[in-house]
C-alpha cells in the first residue's frame, strides 16, 4: 500500500502547492526543477533498483532530449507534435545503440562504459558550434502545443511537469510489475537462474535501458522548456552523478524514493546555496552522512516509520 | 533398446594440457535415472557445464531428443526441455517462493515481453507454480521470501523451479550437497516420487542415495567413463572399486 500512498501524497502536495502560496515564479521554477530531475531520477531508479543496471551516463538521455528541443528551435521547429517525439526518440536511439554495447558488460565495467558514452555525448554537445558550443544555446521560445503557447503559462507548465512525473512513475511501476519487469528483477539478483529457466536477460535489459532513455528524453524536453536554455552541462557526468545520488538518497529499492531524493536534493542544494558562499563544503558531507545513516534511503526511513 | 533422450558423443574438453573431459560417450534413456559418480576432480562439474551449455566442449556432440544442441546457449537448451539444478543453490532470494516458480512457468508459457499486466496477478502462472510447489511439498511456503527458506527447502524449491519448466530431462547437480540427514531423507523420497514422471541425470556424491535411486550408473574418472551399468554391476566392478578405494596404482 505504502508504495502507492507515499508517492500519491507527494504528487498531490505538488499539485496543491501553487494554491498554498507557492505559486510565484520562483517557487514554480524550483518545483519544475524538482519534478523534471525527479522524472529523470525515477527512470534511473527503474534501471538501478529494478534492472540492476547502474548507469553513470543517464544525464546523456536527459541532455539529448533537451538538445533535440534546442536544435529544432534553431531551425524554427517548435511544434510539440514534432519536437516531443524527436526528443524522446533521439534519447531512446542513443540508449539503444550505446546500451547494445554497454549491457554486454556488468558491474564496474558497465558503470565505466556508460560514463564513457555519456562523456562522448557531452563533448559532442560542446563541439556543436552552431548551437552555442560550450556556452550553450538560448531558445527563441518554448515549444508550442497544438499551436498555442500553453507551455509559457506558469501554472499550465507546472501541471504538465507534474503529469509527466506521475506518468513516468506509473509507467516504471507498471513495467516492473509486469512479466517483463519480473525478468529484469530476477536477472538483477541471479542472471544464471533466469537463463536456466530459458530466458536470456540481454534483450530484456536492452529494452529496459532504451525505455529509461526515452523517459530521460521526456525529462530533457521539459528541462529545455523550463529554462529555455541548454548547455553541455546538462549532459555532464556530474549531472549523471547527481541523478544517481538522488536515487541512492531516496532509496534505490523503491521507485518513488527517487522522487523524494530529487525533492530533498534540489531543495537542500538551493537552500544551502542561499545560506553561504561555500555551501558545497556542507552539502558534500551531508550527502555522505545520509548514505551512511539512511540505509534504504529516505524511502526506507518513511517505510519504517509508517 | 529405446532411442536415448540425451546422447553425449565423444565429448572432449581441455583446460591447457589437462583433459578434463576425455572422450565421454554416454546415453540417458527415456524414463531412467542415470547417475554419474566419480571421485573428486573426475570432471563431473565440467561435464555438467558442457551438457547445460555453460562450457563449450572442444570436440564431440551433444544430442538431445534427436537434435544436436552442442552449440546452443544455456537459455536455448532450457527451452528445449533441459532443466537443471545447481550444485550451489541458485534461486532468487528476494522473490517470494511462488514468484521464483512463476518465473519458470512464465518462461515457457507465452512471451515474457509483456509490459502492462501485473505478472503477480496472472492466475494461470500462479496456479501452475503452486502445482509445482505442491509436487515438492512447499505449497505452504509459497508466500515466504525465498531467501528465508532452510537449506533443504531451497533445494526443494530449485527442484520445483526445474519442474515448472516442464522439462524432458532433469539434470540434478548434487541435489543433496550440504543437506543434513533428515533433509537428505526427505529429498531422496521426493526424487523417488519424481522418478515415475521424469528422466533424470543425477550427479551425486552420496553413494547411498545414488544406489537407492539410480537405474544405471556411469563412473567418471579423470575425464573418462570407466564403466556404465546397473547398480549391482557397478558395485561389483573391479575397476570402479580400484578408482574409489585406490587398490590400483593407475
Amino acid at each position: 500500500m505504502r508504495d502507492i500512498a507515499v508517492p500519491v501524497v507527494v504528487l498531490v502536495a505538488l499539485a496543491a502547492a501553487p494554491w498554498l502560496g507557492f505559486g510565484g515564479s520562483y517557487e514554480t521554477t524550483l518545483m519544475a526543477r524538482v519534478m523534471i530531475l525527479g522524472m529523470a531520477a525515477v527512470s534511473l531508479a527503474f534501471l538501478v533498483g529494478g534492472a540492476g543496471l547502474v548507469s553513470l551516463g543517464h544525464a546523456a538521455a536527459l541532455g539529448i532530449g533537451a538538445y533535440a528541443v534546442a536544435i529544432l528551435d534553431a531551425h524554427g521547429i517548435t511544434d510539440a507534435a514534432r519536437v516531443l517525439p524527436a526528443a524522446i526518440g533521439a534519447a531512446a536511439i542513443f540508449s539503444l545503440v550505446t546500451g547494445a554495447i554497454a549491457i554486454r558488460t556488468s558491474g564496474v565495467h558497465f558503470i565505466m562504459i556508460t560514463l564513457a558514452f555519456g562523456q562522448m555525448a557531452f563533448f559532442t554537445a560542446s563541439s556543436l558550434a552552431a548551437y552555442g558550443g560550450d556556452d550553450g544555446y538560448t531558445m527563441y521560445s518554448r515549444t508550442e502545443l497544438a499551436g498555442t503557447r500553453l507551455l509559457e503559462n506558469r501554472l499550465a507548465f507546472h501541471y504538465i511537469c507534474l503529469a509527466a512525473l506521475a506518468l513516468t512513475w506509473a509507467v516504471c511501476a507498471m513495467l516492473l510489475a509486469s512479466r517483463f519487469g519480473r525478468v529484469l528483477r530476477a536477472a538483477r539478483e541471479n542472471a544464471q537462474r533466469v537463463e536456466a529457466v530459458g530466458l536470456a536477460p540481454y534483450p530484456f535489459r536492452l529494452v529496459g535501458y532504451t525505455l529509461a532513455g526515452a523517459m530521460g528524453g521526456l525529462a530533457g524536453f521539459l528541462l529545455a522548456n523550463a529554462t529555455e536554455f541548454v548547455s553541455p552541462a546538462t549532459l555532464s557526468w556530474q549531472r549523471s552523478g547527481e541523478l544517481l545520488f538522488m536515487v541512492i538518497l531516496g532509496g534505490a529499492g523503491r521507485l518513488w524514493g527517487a522522487i523524494l531524493g530529487a525533492l530533498v536534493f534540489v531543495l537542500l542544494e538551493t537552500w544551502l546555496a542561499q545560506q553561504m558562499q561555500h555551501w558545497k563544503l556542507v552539502f558534500g558531507p551531508l550527502l555522505v552522512l545520509s548514505v551512511i545513516f539512511l540505509r534504504g534511503g529516505l524511502a526506507g526511513l518513511v517505510a519504517r516509520r509508517g | 533398446m529405446a532411442e536415448p533422450l540425451l546422447r553425449l558423443d565423444g565429448l572432449r574438453k581441455h583446460f591447457g594440457r589437462l583433459a578434463v573431459t576425455d572422450g565421454v560417450t554416454l546415453d540417458v534413456l527415456p524414463g531412467e535415472i542415470h547417475a554419474i559418480i566419480g571421485p573428486n576432480g573426475a570432471g563431473k562439474t565440467t561435464l555438467i557445464h558442457e551438457i547445460t551449455g555453460i562450457v563449450a566442449p572442444d570436440d564431440g556432440r551433444i544430442v538431445f531428443a534427436g537434435a544436436d544442441i552442442t552449440r546452443l546457449s544455456l537459455p536455448a537448451r532450457a527451452r528445449a526441455g533441459l532443466a537443471r539444478s545447481f550444485q550451489i543453490t541458485s534461486i532468487v532470494g528476494g522473490f517470494s517462493v511462488l514468484e521464483n516458480v512463476a518465473l519458470a512457468v512464465q518462461a515457457r508459457s507465452g512471451s515474457s515481453f509483456r509490459f502492462a499486466f501485473p505478472a503477480a496477478r496472472e492466475g494461470a502462472l500462479n496456479a501452475a507454480a503452486m502445482e509445482a510447489l505442491d509436487q515438492v511439498g512447499l505449497a505452504d511456503r509459497a508466500a515466504l521470501p525465498a531467501g528465508t527458506l532452510s537449506h533443504g527447502e531451497k533445494r526443494a524449491l530449485e527442484l520445483a523451479i526445474a519442474l515448472a519448466t516442464r522439462p524432458r530431462l532433469l539434470l540434478l547437480d548434487e541435489p543433496l550437497a550440504g543437506a543434513g540427514p533428515q533433509e537428505t531423507d526427505r529429498l531422496v523420497a521426493l526424487l523417488t516420487r519424481l522418478r515415475a514422471a521424469y528422466t533424470i541425470l543425477l550427479v551425486e556424491h552420496d553413494m547411498q542415495a545414488v544406489f537407492a535411486l539410480a537405474d544405471r550408473i556411469s563412473v567418471l574418472v579423470y575425464g573418462r567413463i570407466i564403466a556404465t551399468g546397473t547398480v549391482a554391476a557397478i558395485r561389483a566392478n573391479a575397476a570402479v572399486r580400484a578408482a574409489y578405494l585406490g587398490e590400483d596404482d593407475t
